[in-house]
């Protein structure tokens, strides 16, 4: 009998509100998030806006939910970007052995030692920086992540007798990879896979926030924080909202993520019976 | 009428609302050997740790652990620290996980010397290698400033009883001690174990599935099943003539030495263990015990003089 | 274990290698800009062609590869385009506030995770331990910019009691330099804090599970004696492994902390470089970064050996 974990509930809510809000901004918003208003800047939280206005006078809920828009687009592309070049390395590294093993796990390991935000950095240095540099590097960053967790998971099920019975049939290791090795790996991938999300949320924010990321007409929390801060002083608030949001968003998908583990491991009662 | 080490009354551990060991009442005598007797599954291990109150915090035990006139159960954990180690020493099943990876054998060995007969290190380092020199480790010297998985297996083991039995102990529970260790292996640590326990005194309770270690190493003998005693009484008197089904069953299943195989198939018990909490109500046995009839529904009391058994229909 | 070493060490300079090739073809996978960039609008063709022979970009890409390294392993890190000061000494001098910031953080993060994870650890079915873990988790979701602001808010602008941004120099005033990384490293530490709290509460979780925990509480000692004696060593080393990887995140934190608080370290000049398109800086720091966290990560790869004799064994 599997309960739902508490924690699994609470991440689902708070990846659920990020994407309603992001997904409701498609088709409305309770004002024009780009319409400049000089009249109304720093605006405190009320009934017309209910967060407030920036210093252009533009309405900060408005903007926060197009920014969700961002943060899930960015999240989503660097998320596949990763597992698609890390589950198959992964999983080849698995299967084949060998020095091409040796290889990607040394080329994994050195990767890791360049943090996305490094990398960002370099690509937005070489190649001006923009949303796709971002989501590039984040992406290619978090390659190991998932490199290393496909070829572990994919060690274990090789040992496993039903692939040595898959091949005695002359099983290709093309099909012993999409029918035994993806299949037995999907749990365990699609927990890195929130816990990447949480990780490219932070830095696309950081990137932003530092403007390598995301261009200054799309609304993004990062960089309406480093907007907020130059007006510290005068409306101190409008640097909480966004803060708020990345860290509520980050939250919910690492809650998510250990969520989705504690539902998928084994519980603790049977292995204190097996012990009598 | 010999002295009484321990008394136990109506021992019952809780895995939650599921009773793994249920009223289960013996008694040790003062320095002899009690072996007890179950598979994976009849609750031994948990009697065991129940007795020094290591059970781990998600189960609860209830009932009555007699020693000196204190009842063990109630006593607060400050207590119990002085008395373990000092007067109730246990060994474990697995001495490579049971030892401290990461901490020399002198060490470890040296720990209850210190901790209760406040020796100096220096003093306690010396104890420890006169004990690892007592359970015949060869090179003692050097192996007190090994670590455990430079040892074998036998010399881990030996280094574990050096450890249990540094504080002559009244009282030392052994949890399967050779269920992991080589055949050859294991006869040797056993004679050690009697070796030890009678120079001091002590009193064993030796828990195993194995039916000739308890043979070869014990006098009296204690069988569980499904978290109940089924029977008791001295090794001669149960394994001659077994009175429950189950000690009957398991007996058979153990094939003589001298038999001329395969003259018959091995005498499996039918069907397997049940799990924890699935064990049928009334005596635990009776679903896969050739003698039992609808009165079994009801659990047997032990009964008996001596030589006791918990059965309606127990053997002649 | 020699032999265990050099092949370690071997491992670390191949890895080394491997990253100096990719900086260097990522930054000069486009050529040509270089030059443009660094004469701006002032470019025309014979400029960009002259300014090309002397910085010598015609050469095949291996030749310079090499130069660069070479240069670097000499201490020479070639001088920025659009300053013409030399990179080197403009490294030291940046060190002098990335370094202690860094130390800083670090330090504030382990004084709070390791009590705190420990706390967790031992209590984790009761209200501390819960509360703590609770904590940790909203901790790690808190990009440590955005604590940097917050604290910023309170401590600078509304309490005035620290600065919120600029730095004074440590020659000038000591105390004062001092002050100006008290929130920059309150902001790393606190966030770093969090992720460390986790690692060591569940590393006390799993050793307290442990069989000899177990035969130590059997020998007589309490929960917490077990712990202390027996306990803590098993579980530093999990806990030290991590702080390898940590670092990782607590140096790329301090690039963007550096610019929150406008202090004038390696991650201000990093982020400025990489603004201005000054390559050869870019590059610089960029590889001087990738090599600390290799060179610590092999560190820490080492003492996790030491610490483990059943490792150092083979």
């Amino acid at each position: 009998m599997r309960r739902v974990p508490p924690t699994l509930i609470a991440g689902g809510v708070l990846v659920g509100l990020v994407i309603v809000a992001a997904a409701i901004s498609l088709i409305w918003t309770p004002a024009d998030p780009g319409h400049v208003e000089v009249s109304q800047r720093f605006r405190p939280p009320g009934d017309a806006f209910a967060l407030g206005t920036d210093n252009l006078g533009r309405d900060v809920l408005s903007r926060l939910m197009v920014g969700a828009r961002n943060t899930l687009l960015i999240g989503i592309v660097t998320v596949l970007i990763a597992a698609g070049l890390g589950v198959p390395l992964g999983g080849i590294a698995a299967l084949y052995r060998g020095p091409f093993e040796a290889a990607t796990m040394r080329l994994a390991d050195v990767l890791l030692a360049f943090p996305a935000i490094l990398l960002a950095m370099l690509f937005a240095a070489v190649f001006r920086p923009s949303t796709v540099t971002a989501m590039a590097a984040i992406g290619i960053a978090l390659v190991p992540v998932f490199a290393r967790v496909v070829r572990g998971a994919g060690l274990q099920v090789m040992e496993q007798d039903y692939v040595t019975v898959a091949r005695t049939y002359g099983s290709g290791q093309l099909w012993i990879f999409a029918h035994h090795l993806l299949p037995n790996v999907g749990s365990v991938l699609i927990v890195q896979a929130t816990v990447a999300f949480a990780i490219a949320i932070l830095a696309e924010a950081a990137l932003s926030y530092l403007g390598l990321g995301a261009p200054q007409t799309t609304p993004s929390w990062g960089r309406m924080l480093s907007e907020a801060q130059s007006f510290l002083s005068q409306a101190p608030l409008l640097a909480l909202w966004p803060g708020l949001s990345i860290a509520l968003a980050v939250l919910g998908f690492n809650l998510l993520g250990d969520g989705l583990r504690d539902l998928l491991d084994p519980k603790l009662v049977e292995r204190v019976a097996a012990q009598a | 009428m010999t002295a009484v080490a321990l008394t136990v009354e109506n021992l019952t551990v809780r895995v939650g609302p599921i009773a793994a060991v249920q009223g289960v009442s013996f008694q040790l005598a003062a320095g002899k050997r009690t072996g007890l007797i179950g598979e994976s599954g009849s609750g031994k291990t948990l009697t065991a740790l129940a007795l020094l109150s290591l059970l781990p915090d998600t189960l609860s035990a209830s009932g009555h652990v007699i020693y000196e006139g204190m009842d063990l159960l109630t006593l607060n954990e400050r207590a119990l620290c002085r008395l373990r180690g000092d007067r109730l020493a246990m060994i474990f099943q697995e001495p490579m996980t049971a030892l401290n990876p990461v901490m020399k054998i002198g060490q470890q060995v040296a720990e209850p010397l210190q901790l209760h007969r406040g020796l100096s290190a220096a003093a306690a380092q010396a104890a420890a290698l006169r004990m690892l020199e007592h359970v015949r480790i060869p090179d003692a010297a050097e192996k007190m400033h090994a670590y455990p998985h430079q040892l074998s297996g036998g010399q881990r083991q030996r280094a574990m009883i050096a450890m249990a039995m540094a504080c002559s102990p009244a009282i030392l529970i052994a949890d399967e001690p050779t269920t992991a260790l080589d055949v050859t292996v294991q006869a040797q640590i056993l004679h050690l174990l009697s070796d030890l326990v009678d120079e001091h005194g002590s009193t064993l309770l030796l828990i195993t599935h194995d039916l000739p270690v308890v043979a070869t190493v014990c006098e009296r003998v204690i069988v569980l099943y499904g978290g109940h005693i089924v029977e008791e009484g001295t090794v001669d008197d149960v394994f001659s003539a077994p009175r429950h089904p189950y000690t009957r069953a398991l007996l058979d299943a153990i094939p003589a030495l001298d038999e001329e195989l395969p003259s018959r198939k091995l005498a499996a018990i039918p069907g397997s263990v049940p799990g924890l909490g699935q064990f049928p109500p009334g005596c635990p046995f009776r679903n896969r015990c050739p003698r039992a009839t609808h009165v079994c529904e009801t659990m047997p009391a032990l009964e008996g003089d001596g030589h006791r058994a918990a059965c309606w229909h127990p053997l002649p | 274990m020699a032999l265990h070493l050099v092949n370690r060490l071997g491992w670390l300079l191949a890895s080394l290698a491997l990253a100096s090739v990719l900086v260097f073809t990522i930054v000069n996978i486009l050529p040509g800009d270089v030059a443009l960039v660094i004469l701006g609008t002032a470019a025309t063709p014979e400029s960009v062609a002259a300014l090309r022979e002397q910085l010598g970009l015609n050469q095949p890409g291996w030749i310079r590869y090499l130069h660069w390294l070479a240069g670097v392993l000499h201490g020479d890190f070639g001088a920025s385009a659009l300053s013409h000061s030399d990179v080197g000494p403009l490294i030291v001098q940046k060190l002098a506030i990335s370094g202690p910031l860094a130390l800083l953080s670090a330090a504030v993060a382990m004084a709070l995770a390791l009590p705190l994870g420990v706390l967790a650890g031992v209590h984790y079915r009761k209200l501390p331990g819960a509360a703590i873990s609770a904590l940790s988790l909203i901790g790690i979701a808190v990009p440590a910019f955005w604590a940097g602001l917050l604290l910023a808010t309170v401590f600078a602008i509304e309490l005035r009691v620290l600065p919120a941004g600029g730095f004074v120099d440590w020659s000038d005033d000591p105390l004062g330099s001092l002050r100006s990384l008290i929130l920059p490293a309150l902001a790393l530490g606190l966030v770093q804090a969090a992720v460390l709290t986790r690692y060591v509460r569940s590393a006390i979780i799993d050793v307290q599970r442990e069989d000899f925990i177990r035969t130590a509480r059997a020998k007589g000692l309490s929960k917490w004696q077990a712990l202390r004696g027996h306990g803590f060593r098993y579980a530093a080393i999990p806990v030290v492994t991590i702080l390898g990887i940590q670092l990782t995140s607590l140096l790329v934190g301090a690039i963007v902390i550096e610019n929150v608080f406008v202090l004038p370290g390696l991650g201000r000049l990093l982020f400025q470089s990489v603004g201005n398109r000054d390559l050869i800086v870019v590059q610089d720091l960029v590889m001087l970064v990738t090599a600390a966290v290799l060179i610590v990560n092999f560190l820490v790869d080492l003492s996790y050996r030491l610490l483990d004799p059943r490792i150092s064994a083979r």
